[in-house]
């Protein structure tokens, strides 16, 4: 029950906070911001309540799971589970949530009740996305996750935020669309050979079918999937999303959503259809490292600092899907290491962009240079995730992209050394950014107030949290660990985990 | 003592870190404070920890102390561990005590700046990362402190951010070391995948066990590490990024771009002698690229107006002759050569650091510059030992003793590497050249520029104990023929095994030789600068010479190249795809489907006859296409 109570505490929390900007702006920012501390309050006892964790038959080793008839006529059940792998997406998700209630304090002054409506909600979703077991309710949680984030992109988003919305939605529901047309395809096959039909993941993992069949449900899966990672070639929607959106909708955009793609994958696509995975791995990988190199490139081109830090999440979610591909151990530990670094850092760099909007009203770097002649706190912040962005040993970054580099060498070496000269890429894009924002000439125009205490808070968090995966990352490959024994038994063995070691 | 080795490079990052969340606060006498002292007491507890190293060397003559297990998946595991043998020993005590003077230097030498503090929390940060790129006991954990170094480098030749040319600069050097840092990066995969370890010494052990001497896996993982050293020490083809960082702090010049960092590489190759070992072609491949890369940048130094830049090319030109020695496994010679250049080196841009600041508009024009030995005493001398270690006079200087090693075991390797030695000894002849032609035009003729301001105390002493050790440093292995002390070659012994036995009348006259040869680079400078002939002045102005002193000077043209092969097509392909054409294909339907739309529009006009019109020629046409059929 304790599982459900995640989901529904930020869907609560919205339908309080919206009238509650009746009475007061700040009265929403404060339901969110308790509805946040709640969830995590029920997370760490989850957490702390299952310290042995539960076995499941057949489904591996769970720290809670959660179990209710929905519509049982179509087999359709409320089936949670919360593995180590969904538990740290979680606690991103709910970390994120937090900074970005704090963030929208002053940024957001209209419709605020709407907005943390949306806001919440939104979170509510994503958290059901990385909880749900059930396709059906899986599929339910994803539309919960994107409406409102439609939403927050057309309503509080910036000049040209219309057309980001809709081309948004149409790249998210086009593909959700495919995703549910998978689902229900493999539910009809799964019904075809034994006769129950049912969305139950734990049921559905190991459904016999032909090469054939199970490659073309593979890739329904995989293509929603990657669109919403973002791979290249479906990444266009994620620039114009992340450019026009609110501060609080990018962080949540690139810190969270992006992640339940590269949830999908893991979770679903190699669980569900491995052998069909294993012949597709080597296209998959390609789309990574080109993505990897694409992203970078555009990156570097870029005037606008929003999409910069776009083009940028290309890149490094390139890593996460190389990663995914190469399914072993050490890449498998550092695509989820890259999700979270990715989700601290870009948050932490979207942040930035959103406070130096706030007070340029101007995202265009031709228009910055010399910040840090006024503004030291913001620009050494913002070098200092810049530099955490280009994968800096001893920050977060770094200690992702190089498992899932030497992960990857072991299977395919020649992706992991294409996928290694991007890290030459981001340095490129990462430190232009640092020169023609910060560095140079300092303009009179640009004068403006420095980063404030509530916006120092945060940031100091995101920075002790990127310090600590780099320097300190064993407790989250020992969380993870268990979720990625899940997913190999989820597979029956047909997929085996490789170990580190060679010998 | 030596199990507080931790303390070593944990108090600078201590200093950094006061310094950074400061962030500026502090009165400038106490960011001096803070930003020395932390090096100064690493200084200290390096030395006690020496000399009990020395006293009583703890069994296998290393000293391993995992302080926390980092990563743990499966079999990679690497820890954060600190490895002391007498290679990281003699590099920790140079780094500690060179860094501890240069910091003491910068507090005068950056008095007033408006990013004091900034300076030293990078200063500290980047000592502490060179301390860990020394100690590390695994590679990955040394990995972290080679980029550490290079991000400190991009960070303070970057110092003075307002100015966009130094950004360009500070950029350059950090892209250009990481393509290097990307081959060391693939050099870890290789070695990991195939020895199942990053740990340095179980490596090594590992590696001589299972990969067979001569082995192409060992050439290939090798020749990965080889192009990270090129990177960070500025070895061809890579050496272009560090004439330009001398836009940075001198003290930055001197301490990173001279004493230390840049001879990361050295240290790389030195602490993995035992793969290359297993590897002779790579092994031959370093010598030939050290002189390679020692004649091109000495005659590049040669050419060069800015002091600085003298010196850079000069750097680069020396970590040649380490490379060299490295090359033909004179594995003790290239860390003794490190070292007595870490001195003169560090001395002569700090005596650069001097004169530039005492010079109205801080004047790095040589040819500006001129009968400063009377008015800056203190600088003049010690350039003047800085230089007389740097062109090897005999006898008194120390890179004297250290280039002397180098050259007879290069003689003595043998083989077809004459022609190694026969570099060696042209440069060594153009060394004395550069760096005289550079103390006669700059101390001696007729003044140019005014002087101002005078020096404290803070830029005397330095001075003067560097001064000392560029002098008395090199007494510690001397040849045969001098003495014979062998103390650094024994202490290193354990590293790299016994030192090779020269021959004794060989090796004394390669002795005079080489000394006659350091002597005339010297005499052809005075005669060239001190007197110089008309008929000489003439010749420089001949256009095929001034065309080869222009090629010598942009340092053999491999910025043009790089521009055109490299960063051309880069920026080319940035700039036509800048927005982003697979998002045309999407806009692209969108027009489509929204032109589709217009011309459907068209049809609907409200008219019932063209209703009934297009009605009856639809009905004709799908009958026509029946009856056809």
């Amino acid at each position: 029950m304790m599982l459900v109570w995640l989901i529904l505490i930020p869907l609560l929390g919205g339908l309080l906070a919206w009238p509650a900007a009746r009475l007061r702006a700040a009265a929403a920012r404060w339901v969110s911001l308790i509805a946040m501390a709640l969830d995590l309050l029920v997370l760490l006892l989850v957490w702390l309540r299952h310290a042995g964790p539960i076995e499941i038959t057949g489904g591996g080793r769970w720290i809670a799971m959660f179990d209710a008839p929905w519509i049982p006529q179509l087999g359709i059940s409320l089936r949670l589970g919360l593995d180590g792998l969904s538990l740290l997406l979680i606690l991103l998700t709910i970390g994120l949530g937090f900074v970005s209630v704090v963030i929208s304090w002053t940024e957001i002054g209209e419709r605020v009740g709407a907005f943390h409506f949306n806001l919440l909600w939104t979170i509510a979703g994503t958290i059901g996305v990385f909880l749900a077991l059930d396709l059906f309710l899986f599929f339910f949680a994803w539309e919960i996750m994107l409406v409102p984030m439609y939403f927050l992109i057309a309503l509080w988003g910036h000049e040209n935020r219309i057309y980001a919305a809709i081309k948004f939605f149409l790249f998210t529901q086009g593909s959700g669309l495919l995703m549910l047309l998978a689902i229900l395809a493999l539910v009809f096959v799964h019904q075809r050979t034994t006769g129950t039909l049912t969305f139950d993941y734990f049921r559905l993992l190991g459904t016999r079918m032909s090469p054939s069949t199970e490659m073309w449900i593979m890739l329904g899966f995989f293509i929603a999937f990657i669109v919403k990672l973002p791979a290249v070639p479906f990444h266009t929607w994620l620039p114009d999303a992340h450019t026009e959106a609110p501060t609080a909708g990018s962080v949540i955009l690139a810190g969270i959503m992006l992640k339940t793609g590269a949830y999908g994958l893991l979770r679903f696509v190699v669980p569900l259809f491995p052998l069909a995975a294993i012949r597709f791995a080597p296209i998959a990988m390609l789309l990574g490292v080109i993505g990897i190199i694409y992203g970078a490139l555009l990156a570097f081109g870029q005037n606008d600092l929003k999409r910069l830090v776009a083009y940028s999440s290309v890149s490094h979610l390139g890593f996460v899907l190389l990663g995914v591909f190469a399914w072993n151990a050490l890449a498998l530990q550092g695509a989820v290491m890259q999700m979270l670094a990715h989700g601290v850092s870009t948050g932490a760099l979207f942040i930035m962009v959103g406070a130096l909007q706030e007070r340029l009203h101007t995202r265009d770097m031709r228009l910055m240079g010399g910040l840090w002649a006024n503004m030291p706190k913001l620009s050494a912040i913002g070098m200092f995730f810049a530099i955490a962005s280009l994968g800096l040993p001893g920050l977060g970054n770094f200690i992702g992209e190089f498992l899932i580099l030497i992960g990857t060498f072991r299977v395919y070496p020649a992706f992991a050394v294409v996928g290694t000269l991007g890290v030459i890429a981001a340095a490129a894009y990462a430190l232009i950014l640092v020169q023609r924002a910060f560095h140079g000439p300092p303009r009179d125009a640009v004068a403006a107030p420095d980063l404030r205490a509530r916006h120092l808070a945060v940031m100091a968090a995101l920075t002790v949290a990127i310090v600590y995966l780099g320097v300190y990352p064993q407790p989250v490959f020992d969380m993870a660990s268990g979720g990625l024994a899940n997913l190999q038994t989820a597979t029956h063995g047909v997929l085996k985990l490789a170990e580190g070691d060679p010998r | 003592m030596i199990h507080d080795l931790w303390l070593v490079p944990a108090f600078p990052l201590l200093g950094a870190a006061i310094l950074m969340i400061s962030a500026g606060r502090l009165p400038s006498r106490a960011v001096a404070l803070v930003g020395v002292v932390p090096v100064a007491v690493s200084a200290i507890v390096s030395a006690i920890i020496g000399i009990g190293f020395m006293a009583a060397p703890p069994s296998g003559h290393a000293f391993t102390e995992i302080l926390w297990r980092w990563i743990a998946i499966g079999g990679f595991r690497p820890a954060v561990g600190l490895y002391l043998d007498p290679l990281s020993l003699v590099m920790m005590l140079v780094v500690t005590i060179v860094g501890f003077l240069i910091l003491l230097y910068s507090t005068e030498f950056m008095a007033g700046d408006e990013g004091y503090s900034r300076f030293f929390a990078y200063m500290n940060l980047f000592v502490s990362a060179m301390l860990v790129l020394l100690l590390a006991s695994n590679l990955l954990f040394l990995y972290v402190g080679w980029e550490g170094v290079g991000l400190c480098s991009y960070l303070l030749i970057g110092f003075w951010y307002q100015d966009a040319a130094n950004g360009l600069a500070a950029r350059k050097a950090f892209i250009v070391t990481r393509i290097g840092d990307t081959g060391l990066m693939i050099g870890l995969f290789v070695l990991f995948t195939h020895l199942g370890t990053l740990d340095i010494q179980p490596l090594l052990h590992r590696a001589a066990s299972v990969w067979p001497h001569g082995s192409a896996i060992a050439s290939l993982a090798t020749a990965l590490l080889l192009i990270g050293a090129l990177g960070k020490s500025a070895q061809i083809p890579l050496q272009t990024w560090l004439p330009d960082a001398m836009a940075g702090p001198t003290p930055v010049s001197a301490l990173i771009h001279a004493a230390t960092m840049v001879t990361a590489g050295v240290y790389l190759i030195a602490r993995m002698h035992g793969l290359y070992m297993l590897a002779p072609a790579i092994q031959m491949t370093v010598a030939a690229i050290g002189a390679a890369t020692l004649f091109v940048a000495a005659f590049a130094a040669l050419n060069q107006h800015d002091i600085k830049r003298i010196l850079a090319y000069s750097t680069v030109s020396q970590i040649g002759y380490m490379f060299l020695a490295l090359g033909v496994g004179a594995w003790t010679a290239a860390i003794f050569h490190f070292m007595a250049h870490a001195f003169f080196k560090a001395l002569l841009f700090l005596a650069a650091g001097a004169i530039t600041m005492r010079l109205e508009h801080h004047e790095h024009d040589i040819f500006r510059m001129g009968g400063l030995a009377k008015k800056l005493p203190v600088a003049f001398w010690s350039f003047l030992i800085g230089s007389a270690s740097l062109a090897a006079l005999p006898l008194v200087t120390a890179g004297f003793y250290s280039k002397e090693m180098i050259l007879s075991e290069t003689w003595a390797h043998g083989g077809a590497v004459p022609i190694l030695w026969a570099a060696g000894l042209v440069t060594a002849f153009v060394t004395a050249l550069y760096i005289f032609r550079a103390v006669f035009i700059v101390f001696f003729g007729e003044a140019k520029t005014p002087i101002v301001g005078r020096y404290g105390i803070r830029i005397v002493l330095p001075l003067a104990v560097l001064s000392v050790l560029a002098v008395i440093g090199g007494f510690v292995e001397t040849p045969n023929g001098l003495g014979g002390v062998t103390i650094f070659s024994r202490f290193m012994g354990s590293v790299f095994g016994p030192a090779p036995l020269a021959a004794g009348a060989t090796e004394t006259a390669l002795l005079v030789f080489a000394s006659l040869v350091s002597l005339s680079g010297v005499g052809l400078a005075w005669l060239l600068y001190m007197r110089p002939a008309p008929r000489f002045a003439a010749w420089t102005q001949t256009p095929s010479v001034v065309a080869w002193r222009a090629f010598f000077l942009s340092g053999w043209g491999f910025d043009v190249v790089y521009d055109r092969l490299v960063v051309r097509p880069f920026l080319y392909v940035v700039r036509i795809n800048r927005h982003d054409a697979i998002d045309d294909v999407y806009t692209g339907i969108a027009e489509a489907s929204r032109g589709l739309h217009r011309l459907l529009k068209l049809t609907q006009t409200g008219r019932i006859r063209w209703y009934a019109g297009w009605l009856a020629a639809g009905s004709i046409l799908t009958i026509a296409v029946a009856v056809i059929r």
